[in-house]
């Protein structure tokens, strides 16, 4: 699986597409631009990374990707964190507690995905043995 | 530096632990260190958004995330040590609709409390574009919750596992992207919307959970592996779009890493199977041939011959090379266990025992894999297809344990074959083809195969472990 000029072509000028807007007048660049940056370089490390798994590790790899993607218990915590400190219209006030509520159930799932991904990763991953010659030598003798 | 750019440089720290937790897999002696590095880089994601929000931590928020994590991790950890390996189909697919399930909530939790994820401007409105940012978390992430409960269900045997075809379905999944993308653009442009108030995007998360069983349902059997590849791979799309939302570098790091895992295998798992990933998704293959598969089943009367445990055993014993094609039947009837003993007395015996793993063998990706490691076969004893393929010729049987068109011949020398140039493990090229079957069937493919038929093969009619066992005994 060999990368094409193209693809690093690509890659080279997105890397640099930012830095040139930046230096390229006194404006500050759009956040959204570096977010869609990293957002398509980690599409590619991604593609990298994955290619280098071995197929037997295949139904590990998925549920591993399981677990980390629990990490949207990142947005999860910061909605049951809204704060209705200094609200005073009620309307407000209840949307608030709709998105803590939201939150929570969000962490619940986002949860039960980091755990149970991570730990039947590690499970599977327990069981993979390399052939044991020393022991089997032991035997023969 | 302010805590929030500390926090994010943590957060960037966390997606490098998860690349390398990813990397580990490359071989199974690095894996279980990245696992580990995985789980530190979820730690310090969590901990850093704690340290964060650190201020609202009054009583009650701290019992609702603490309530949230110790239910779901509790759930999560015991499903995680109780669950059969044959069952890990079913649990990724449930694990993808709960992935998809926190991201629908979480999105809809920004918009109702913009404030929190910073998305409000000096007038308290939300940009047209945070809204599409959430509305596309909402969406990938309930067409994830909603097809991946559809796949579980599947595969778990509660439900059909064949396609179940809806009437006009392309037509109907076209009309629902179409609205859906209506009323992305009028939330984006509702001044109301903007405000936080209005139900358009409860209605985009409706109607996108009913666009992921319409998605699923007509896709069944051996496709399944390339759904939950895909689903797992909307998961992470959804966790990127709720990235872009909260400008989290772990999130899109994340998100599109996971993306692409599960795009590459769903591609890998296509290519195993010669077909063109638009036309699995389109789904209904297996149903509109297998009706006339069945028939041409049906008039096949030529003699095939079918051996006893015994003779196999007779056989078995006296060759020096064996080289052994599990499939999904293994799967369904558990015969791992005993697989792997009657590899040990053929060891024993002396003579050479080999797997041989086709890509689309079982439900998932690596499912086989998983079952022979549970049953502690080493895994240096177990081949991909094309390491393996050539060493056929060399073997004296080739034993076929609930496999079937991954072995089909017509792939390879028939043009009019429905898998013709689906790449197969070419187990003919072996002295003697023995074939663990419960009927002489057609296959998933609805194809018929003529190995069954050759004079070089011997068909074992029976439940896969029962053969296997009396294999056992008699050697």
């Amino acid at each position: 699986m060999s990368i094409s000029r193209t693809g690093w072509a690509v890659l080279a000028a997105l890397c640099l597409t930012p830095a040139a807007f930046a230096a390229s007048g006194n404006e500050q660049v759009d956040p959204m631009i570096f977010r869609i940056a990293i957002f398509i370089l980690a599409a590619f490390i991604g593609y990298y990374v994955v290619w280098a798994v071995t197929p037997a590790l295949h139904t590990p790899l998925m549920s591993v990707t399981n677990a980390i993607s629990g990490v949207v218990i990142v947005g999860a915590i910061i909605a049951a964190t809204a704060s209705v400190l200094g609200e005073s219209n009620p309307e407000i006030v209840n949307k608030i507690w709709a998105a803590k509520w939201l939150g929570a159930a969000s962490i619940a799932f986002a949860s039960v995905n980091i755990f149970g991904g991570f730990l039947v990763t590690n499970r599977m991953l327990a069981m993979y043995k390399k052939k044991e010659r020393p022991a089997k030598k032991a035997d023969a003798a | 530096m302010s805590a929030i750019d500390i926090s994010a440089l943590l957060y960037l720290v966390s997606a490098v632990l998860f690349i390398f937790s990813i990397r580990g897999l490359s071989s199974p002696e690095t894996a279980r260190n990245g696992n580990m590095l995985g789980i530190i880089g979820m730690v310090l994601a969590a901990g850093t958004t704690v340290f964060l929000v650190r201020e609202h931590l009054d009583p009650t928020t701290f019992g609702l995330i603490a309530g949230g994590i110790i239910i779901g991790g509790g759930v999560g950890s015991v499903l995680a040590q109780k669950a059969p390996m044959t069952a890990m189909p079913q649990m990724v697919g449930m694990f993808n609709a709960l992935g998809g399930m926190a991201s629908l909530l979480a999105g809809l939790a920004a918009f109702y409390a913009p404030a929190a994820f910073g998305l409000i401007d000096a007038e308290g409105l939300m940009s047209p574009r945070s809204l599409v940012e959430m509305s596309l978390s909402v969406l990938i992430g309930a067409v994830t919750f909603s097809g991946s409960v559809i796949a579980a269900l599947k595969l778990n045997g509660s439900i059909p596992g064949g396609p179940i075809i809806l009437p006009a379905r392309h037509l109907l999944n076209l009309l629902i992207l179409l609205v859906l993308i209506g009323l992305i653009v009028m939330l984006a442009i509702s001044p109301d919307a903007q405000a936080g108030n209005g139900y358009l995007l409860v209605g985009i998360a409706a109607l996108a959970l009913v666009a992921g069983i319409t998605l699923v349902i007509p896709i069944g059997g051996a496709d399944m592996p390339v759904v939950i590849s895909m689903l797992n791979s909307y998961s992470g799309w959804a966790a990127a779009a709720l990235g872009f939302t909260l400008s989290n570098f772990a999130l899109i790091v994340v998100g599109a890493i996971v993306g692409a895992s599960g795009a590459i295998l769903s591609y890998i798992m296509c290519k195993a199977m010669n077909r063109f990933f638009v036309s699995v998704i389109a789904g209904g293959f297996g149903a509109d041939d297998a009706a006339t598969g069945g028939a041409g089943g049906g008039v096949d009367d030529r003699p095939v011959k079918i051996g006893s445990a015994e003779d196999a055993a007779f056989i078995l014993k006296n060759s020096s090379k064996v080289i052994i094609v599990p499939g999904y039947g293994m799967a369904v009837a558990q015969a791992q266990h005993a697989l792997k003993e009657m590899g040990d007395k053929l060891k024993e015996e002396g003579v050479e025992v080999a797997y041989a793993i086709h890509p689309v063998a079982g439900r998932m990706p690596g499912h086989m894999n998983v079952l022979l490691a549970e049953a502690q076969v080493p895994y240096d004893e177990i081949f991909e297809m094309d390491d393996i393929n050539s060493q056929f010729k060399q073997a004296d049987v080739a034993f076929v344990i609930g496999a079937n068109d991954v072995t089909n011949p017509g792939a390879k020398d028939d043009p009019q074959s429905p898998i013709y140039g689906m790449p197969v493990l070419e187990v003919w090229n072996a002295g003697t083809t023995m074939f663990i079957k419960r009927s002489l069937a057609s296959g998933y493919a609805g194809v018929q195969n003529e190995l069954f038929y050759r004079d070089n093969t011997m068909m074992l009619l029976s439940d896969a472990k029962k053969m296997v066992e009396n294999i056992v005994k008699a050697l």
